[in-house]
């Protein structure tokens, strides 16, 4: 066959924040010695680089880092191996076949991988997908913008605030932007429960006296250039407005907070399986996507709590995505799919393929708080494991391992019981 | 003095700008937004309409008709977004059905091309149309246009042409002495012709100078717009038959691949008010369900509003009640799909008045916007190799570069602020709607218009996107 492409890599690793890094490194670690890293920013970190608020790295170093100094202890690590990084170097297209093409300041490149390992992070969602009605002034902006605004470029985008959703980046930036002289005056959560770790409401909210508004959301944005005010009100158990609620708030600026997405145009535009619920690809036991040698990690699979977690993650897809390309891809000969069942959310991965030992890790999210609960799993029906949990956040993944030996072909449930 | 002072630049104020721009003229065109085509030429359904359905004999249906056959050679000269897609207006009971037969005696009448097409063969055409459909009324020569590039262009050519524009500046009030004096809220100006394409605010304008007081009524209409997705959707551009049960909505593809549902209809007050509200979105998406069986909402990536200028004749309103003072308003739908013949009549009107000799450098083609997105690899390769920063992808949901974002700056007419941009390149147009790349654009914007960062806005006058820098303070 004619060679149409500038070059051939065992793996490459498109994005070089938490996940990409990690996932280089445990390729190489893995044994895979011909590893190309592209990141579409002229520096390596991701996101990790307008963290800079601390809490990093718990798990994984038992210390707590800024979002920059973690990034930077990876990136260290992989300047210790040959691994090729490409900065500014953004991925356009790839295809089933694991071409890859991408666009830097040298050129457009078309380049072949035998395995691909996504890890293009996620976005925000943003008032067009919140649907939030009102006028479109400027001061409406999504809290990981305004952090980059701040945290990056050094700017503050206003002075009298308010947070629509109560997810973690939101909660950061009430305390972010209070330090900065800004006055936030309240955060509203459409839910009847945080979305955010309880730890950033403790220390983001609580401790700068900034209320917190469950069941509301924002009714109206009102500004003809600017933001100049906004209306709240509560929501039913239907999330409908109830009448009655309103309350005003004079604001320059509303930062949403109200959910991050996988990003992956790139695997949408070839088809790759996705989940309906973490809204990432589909993958199985291995990590690896519905095209085979493609697999993806961190929060471009789905959406996690903490970096540590990332980073395990994404070091057990480099190890997964080494083996696919040393052996040749993997032994499918016994599956073993798995169903979320009465209070899960969504279930990591959806497709088990069997092991004659070992564990397998799932990740697994409720869909609305449970307290004195137990988790059951049933192999086939049959009640295989039973735990019983304390309490159970929408906010908080939940680790979930069996032992292989457990298991056997067919349909593993998992689901949440009173007892 | 000028020449002619156009009031406005709206889709009709680019057009007469680049229509006259082929004379010996001195032309201003004043603008009180920060950019070209802000209003109602922004917010639209971005139709080209056949003309089947004004009333035969009005300005909307000779003009809608003509406007339309001129669109596609302009699009050529201008690299503008066009495209011929045709539009089915379908029928799902016997009362639609029936107006459908009174719409084609309309269309026909109007000089529109228009068929009936039954059943079978618009399940063929547009396989999304829904189930209960019975026939419809086709209009091959409908089509849709990219209406941000098209003022855009309009007004780039214009000024290539010698034109001036002047933005953030906002007519008071019009005046006649031995000629017109058009005073504005930084100065005053003479000229020997005003054009009034003032808008929403063409009454205010009218009202200034002449006696005959007009009113114009702000309608306002309600969209939502989808992302561009990869399973197959829509082709045409749907419409429902206006009935007793409502006035009909459309589901139409638009040219950069997303989709448009809407809109509502309402009389408001406020001509600045474009916000939107949440129960008659979810009556328009009510109403679109009428001519299609799905509507993938999980790619709504945002709604939006635009007014219509309404006056009471329900027509256009294009007069000359005193010599010298052309009124272009009233310009509700089909305004854009009539525009380029609007402007030709309003240059015959103007002739009238002041000789027009013509230009012999006039030049009617605009250099395209580099887009290497659409360029073969070896091509966008090459132009890498001769501008790195064409390869520095700064919008990966819409593959934007940073060298394409200069290009779009420093242009006649180029982009000031981050709504400009977005409107000439759609950059944060996508899926993140800005969230990855607002902060790298303002930064661009900053340095190539010589500006600190904080005084980059969203779309001008006091849209401020930075409050104030913290590091150094």
């Amino acid at each position: 066959m004619e060679k149409n492409y500038e070059a051939l890599y065992d793996i490459v690793v498109i994005g070089g924040g938490s996940a990409g890094l990690a996932a280089a490194i445990s390729s190489y670690d893995s044994g895979i010695k011909n590893v190309l890293l592209l990141e579409k920013e002229a520096y390596l970190g991701g996101i990790l680089n307008q963290c800079v608020h601390n809490g990093f790295g718990l798990h994984t170093f038992k210390e707590e880092l800024t979002g920059p100094e973690y990034a930077e202890r990876f990136i260290d690590e992989l300047k210790k191996r040959d691994i090729e990084v490409r900065l500014e170097a953004t991925v356009l297209e790839i295809t089933k076949d694991k071409e890859i093409e991408y666009s830097d300041t040298l050129g457009y490149h078309k380049i072949k991988a035998k395995a691909i390992i996504c890890a293009c992070g996620c976005s925000e969602r943003t008032r067009g997908q919140i649907r939030t009605p009102g006028d479109r002034c400027s001061g409406v902006m999504t809290a990981g913008l305004a952090q980059r605004y701040l945290n990056v470029e050094g700017y503050l985008v206003g002075k009298k605030v308010f947070i629509l959703g109560s997810g973690d980046i939101g909660l950061i930036m009430a305390r972010r932007m209070t330090l900065e002289g800004a006055k936030v005056l309240g955060v509203a959560e459409l839910m009847p429960y945080s979305n955010g770790l309880n730890r950033n409401i403790v220390q983001c909210l609580n401790d700068f006296n900034i209320p917190l508004y469950l069941s509301h959301t924002v009714k109206r944005i009102i500004g003809k250039n600017r933001l100049e005010k906004i209306v709240i009100c509560e929501v039913d158990d239907k999330l409908n407005f109830v009448p009655r609620t309103d309350k005003e708030f004079e604001v320059d600026t509303l930062l949403l907070s109200v959910g991050l997405i996988p990003y992956n145009p790139l695997l949408e535009k070839i088809g790759v399986a996705m989940h309906p619920k973490t809204r990432g690809p589909l993958v199985d036991s291995d990590y690896q996507t519905s095209i085979p040698g493609i697999f993806a990690c961190g929060n471009g699979l789905h959406v996690h709590d903490l970096v540590d977690f990332v980073t395990n993650e994404s070091k057990k897809v480099g190890e997964c995505a080494a083996k696919y390309v040393l052996e040749n891809g993997f032994d499918a000969s016994k599956v073993l799919t798995v169903t979320p069942l009465n209070g899960i959310g969504y279930i990591l991965p959806g497709k088990v393929y069997l092991k004659d030992e070992g564990t397998i890790k799932f990740n697994f999210r409720v869909n609305k708080p449970f307290k004195d609960v137990s988790i059951i799993a049933k192999l086939n029906g049959e009640e295989i494991k039973r735990t019983k949990k304390p309490y159970l956040l929408p906010a908080e993944m939940v680790e979930y391992i069996l032992d292989m030996k457990l298991l056997k072909e067919g349909e593993l449930t998992l689901e949440v019981s009173n007892d | 003095m000028y020449d002619i002072i156009i009031v406005g630049a709206g889709v009709n104020g680019c057009f007469i700008a680049r229509t006259l721009a082929k004379y010996k003229l001195n032309i201003l065109v004043i603008e009180k937004e920060s950019d070209v085509g802000d209003g109602t030429s922004a917010a639209n359904s971005a139709i080209v309409h056949s003309g089947y359905d004004p009333h035969t004999g009005t300005l909307k249906a000779e003009l809608n008709v003509l406007g339309n056959k001129m669109y596609p050679e302009i699009c050529k000269e201008l690299d503008v977004s066009f495209k011929m897609n045709g539009s089915l207006t379908i029928s799902t009971n016997e009362e639609e059905d029936k107006k459908l037969d009174e719409l084609l005696a309309l269309g026909k009448a109007n000089g529109a091309e228009v068929r009936i097409v039954d059943r079978d063969e618009l399940l063929k055409m547009e396989p999304f149309v829904t189930k209960k459909a019975l026939r419809a009324l086709y209009a091959p020569t409908a089509g849709i246009i990219n209406p941000f590039e098209l003022c855009v262009a309009l007004m780039e050519n214009a000024m290539d042409n010698g034109v001036s524009l002047h933005l953030n500046e906002k007519v008071l009030k019009v005046e006649k002495k031995d000629d017109f004096i058009v005073k504005t809220d930084k100065g005053e100006y003479s000229a020997k012709v005003v054009i009034n394409c003032a808008g929403l605010y063409g009454d205010d304008v009218s009202n200034s100078l002449l006696d005959e007081k007009i009113k114009l009524v702000p309608r306002k209409g309600e969209y939502y717009l989808l992302d561009h997705f990869n399973e197959p959707y829509v082709t045409h551009t749907l419409f429902s038959v206006p009935s007793s049960k409502g006035k009909g909505v459309l589901v139409a593809p638009t040219t950069s691949g997303n989709y448009l549902v809407g809109p509502s209809s309402n009389f408001i007050d406020d001509k600045d008010d474009v916000s939107t509200n949440n129960e008659i979105l979810t009556d328009v998406v009510k109403e679109a369900y009428r001519i299609v069986d799905n509507i993938p909402m999980q790619y709504v990536i945002t709604e939006f509003a635009g007014l219509r200028a309404y006056h009471e004749s329900n027509d256009f309103v294009i007069n000359e009640k005193l010599k010298g003072f052309i009124n272009v308003i009233g310009m509700q739908s089909p305004g854009l799909a009539s525009a380029p013949a609007t402007a030709s009549k309003v240059a015959s009107m103007v002739a009238r008045d002041i000789e027009l000799v013509e230009r012999e450098d006039y030049n009617p083609i605009r250099r395209p916007y580099i887009r290497l997105k659409y360029k073969s690899n070896e091509e966008k390769n090459k132009m890498i190799k001769e501008n790195p920063l064409f390869g520095k992808i700064i919008c990966r949901c819409e593959e934007v570069s940073e060298g394409e974002i200069i290009d779009a700056i420093h242009r006649n007419c180029g982009a000031t602020t981050v709504k400009g941009l977005k409107k000439r390149l759609r950059t944060g147009f996508g899926k993140c709607q800005g969230g990855f790349c607002q902060s790298l654009i303002l930064k661009i914007l900053a340095r190539e218009l010589n500006k600190d960062m904080k005084d980059i806005t969203l779309k001008g006058e006091a849209s401020y996107i930075l409050l104030k820098e913290t590091k150094g303070e």
